[in-house]
């Protein structure tokens, strides 16, 4: 093993770090509202890089750059919408949801339909968006150990960071993690931005490096760059030809009629259905994600909540312009992890590329390494504290605290909440370790798509229209989510039938999947991208639903709009509470 | 669990004996229909001209890809709206509702009280 010291010690610092601030900051997090939304009592600035540090994953980390060197101009489209679905959520949801004053997504399916019921449903799609996430978070810790240390198997990573989070998680609760996010956003926003601008300023800049690619013989020869006098390298066979990879509609979104031996003409309709359903799953996906959402909680009143979400798309929107432009530098230097897969291919690029560096300047190539490295720890560590405290929030406060022990005492509560976070971690750890295959950012997609399918639809029509019921709102989250999901499923065990390690082996019995998919591309292309049809299904049927048990609808809804959307200067929430005491709830 | 969601906490504290009026401007259907059609409004204006930008984007791809293609200082054009300019026109947008609608909270709380004090009189 070849364990480069500059690397292995920035890792190091980050971890510690980490750990450090959990464990100090479990001391002061006492009691159980503390371990669960922090007091309520975070600044904007704070809460909005916590945000921020929760919401830049393993794949706006490391996968938007891999993924932008495999595809091109399609994947673009990930990071644009990673930042952007926070308008939507600004624009419809923020702000009535912080005026409702529930904690969790679960909290308000239940305040707003007066059905504990309803909660108890709600509360499966945390864990199912969740475990979605972590997956891609997991397979960011692998192969960033695996870089580190080369030679380490996949799994052992995965499981050793899996291992380490959790414990962290079970002793330090969200107060810490609010403050660990915070910081985490700005190691993430420094890793990722000061590489970018040292590989630009030796190699050229982000256009010039595009401008090369415009080569029209495949694969591309070795092109001369103009300044900096660095060959480009020639690309193995699996890389896309340039005109494919820059131009929109390129490898990403023809896949699936490309296999099916479509015409160029048969293709383009195609394509840009791939591109809206994508569109769709990530914009309204952002507005539906669990472990976002509980955010708006911490901060103190509804102005606040609006001024965070305008720090968050600043903070999250400066920092996603870094991401490609090491995708289209990895096309040009490092075009070698074309040719390798799992977590020896381009998911890596945002680790290696900086070590380029190395051959002008020595050290510095292993320093920067070594800062995106700690930018990588950073990502994932975060969103999979984040994640764990959401889903095992959803363990023990609602699955154990409501549905299986209602009497229990807070202490009970507490070491129950230690225990779901070992259970969640654990499932997360052996998940994480079967997708080496797959690429992080589009699992992390599918995540979106679940969460657009399911939580979105949920919080918009909950939130703007009062005819909706229980029933109506149970059976379109339901239908639309579980559909996503599937769909998700049905893609990824196909996608791991064809590959050559091990996991091809396991999942084996879904290669009847890739025929089915050839003969029917449309298909493929719907359930890999899903949320064109499910996000529209779920809204239809809880329109439909609502409608035909329209006697159920909330009898107080008038009082619920209004606690939704006036002003929390009028304190109609207060005497929401008191009404609600009023009637013996 | 002390005051984990202020649901349980309200099945924990005694009930008060005195339902709140209900009655005045602020509980009216006027109110509250009024209310969120003008934050409806301004949402879905906010929300047009972003979906234009999205949905306009790969319609431009499809049919004008030549033009999308050109050549800005190395940049296919669409690579730069998309990789770069689409940022900032998203911040202009959040700016702009949230300038508005906190103006239009303020104008709410105003017409609330004037309601209030016009149905005592």
């Amino acid at each position: 093993m070849n364990v480069d010291p500059w690397i292995l010690a920035f890792s190091a610092i980050t971890v510690v770090i980490t750990i450090w601030m959990g464990f100090r900051s479990a001391k002061s997090s006492k009691s159980a509202s503390d371990f669960f939304v922090a007091g309520r009592s975070v600044s904007v600035g704070w809460n909005a890089s916590a945000i921020s540090g929760e919401y830049l994953s393993a794949a706006s980390f490391m996968g938007v750059a891999g993924m932008v060197m495999l595809s091109g101009y399609d994947a673009l489209w990930y990071p644009v919408c990673y930042a952007c679905g926070y308008l939507f959520l600004l624009l419809f949801i923020a702000g009535p949801l912080r005026r409702f004053g529930a904690y969790t997504i679960p909290d308000f399916a239940e305040g707003r339909y007066d059905s504990p019921v309803f909660r108890k449903i709600a509360v499966c799609f945390v864990l199912f968006i969740g475990f979605f996430y972590t997956m891609p978070q997991m397979k960011g810790a692998g192969t960033t150990l695996a870089y580190i240390f080369p030679g380490l198997p996949y799994w052992v990573g995965v499981a050793v960071v899996g291992a380490v989070i959790t414990l962290n998680v079970a002793l330090g609760g969200m107060k810490g993690i609010t403050l660990v996010q915070a910081v985490q956003y700005w190691i993430k926003m420094f890793a990722i931005s000061v590489p970018v601008f040292v590989l630009l300023s030796v190699y050229g800049g982000y256009g010039k490096n595009l401008g090369q690619n415009k080569s029209s013989s495949d694969p591309a020869p070795i092109v001369q760059s103009a300044e900096a006098g660095t060959p480009r390298v020639a690309l193995p066979e699996k890389a896309p030809k340039d005109e494919a990879w820059i131009a929109p509609f390129g490898p990403l979104t023809t896949k699936a009629a490309k296999t099916a031996g479509l015409s160029a003409e048969e293709t383009k309709p195609l394509s840009l259905l791939y591109t809206f359903s994508l569109i769709v799953a990530l914009v309204c996906g952002t507005a539906g994600l669990p472990h976002i959402l509980v955010r708006f909680y911490t901060n103190p009143d509804g102005v606040a909540a609006k001024k965070t979400t305008m720090w968050v798309m600043i903070l999250i929107g400066v920092f996603y312009v870094f991401p490609p432009v090491f995708g289209v530098l990895g096309r040009n230097f490092l075009p070698e992890l074309y040719a390798a897969t799992g977590s020896k291919g381009p998911d890596k690029v945002v680790l290696e590329l900086p070590t380029l560096i190395a051959q002008k300047y020595g050290v510095l190539g292993s320093i920067l390494s070594g800062i995106t490295c700690a930018g990588a720890f950073a990502a994932f560590m975060s969103t999979f504290s984040g994640l764990l405290v959401s889903m095992t929030g959803a363990l023990a406060h609602d699955v154990y605290g409501r549905m299986l022990r209602p009497n229990s005492t807070p202490e009970q509560r507490m070491k129950m909440f230690k225990w779901c976070a070992v259970i969640v971690g654990s499932v997360s750890v052996v998940l994480g370790a079967m997708v080496e295959p797959l690429e992080i950012n589009f699992m992390v997609g599918q995540a979106f798509a679940i969460a657009a399918a399911s939580y979105f639809p949920l919080l918009f029509m909950s939130v703007w229209w009062r005819g909706m019921t229980m029933k109506g709102a149970a059976t379109g989250m339901l239908t639309g989510g579980l559909c996503a999901l599937v769909s998700a499923a049905l893609v990824n065990a196909s996608n791991l039938a064809l590959d050559k390690g091990p996991m091809g082996k396991v999942f084996a019995s879904f290669s009847g999947l890739n025929d089915f998919w050839k003969a029917h591309p449309l298909l493929r292309i719907l359930c890999e991208q899903p949320a064109i049809w499910s996000v529209p299904l779920a809204i239809g049927l809880m329109i439909v639903v609502s409608k035909a048990t329209k006697s159920t609808i909330p009898a107080d809804i008038r009082m619920k709009m209004l606690v939704l959307h006036a002003p929390e200067a009028l304190g109609l929430k207060q005497e929401y509470i008191q009404e609600h005491q009023g009637v013996g709830h | 669990m002390p005051e984990l969601c202020y649901f349980s906490l309200a099945m924990t504290t005694s009930p008060d004996p005195t339902p709140p009026e209900h009655n005045d401007f602020i509980h009216s259907e006027d109110f509250l229909h009024a209310l969120m059609a003008r934050q409806l409004k301004l949402s879905i204006a906010c929300a047009a001209a972003f979906i234009l930008v999205l949905v306009g984007l790969p319609l431009l791809n499809y049919f004008a890809p030549e033009m999308m293609a050109q050549r800005v200082a190395g940049f296919p054009l669409t690579w730069l709206i998309l990789g770069v300019l689409f940022f900032p026109f998203v911040w202009v947008i959040a700016r702009i509702f949230i300038t508005r609608s906190m103006a239009l909270e303020e104008a709410e709380v105003k017409l609330a009280e004037q309601g209030n004090a016009q149905r005592k009189a």
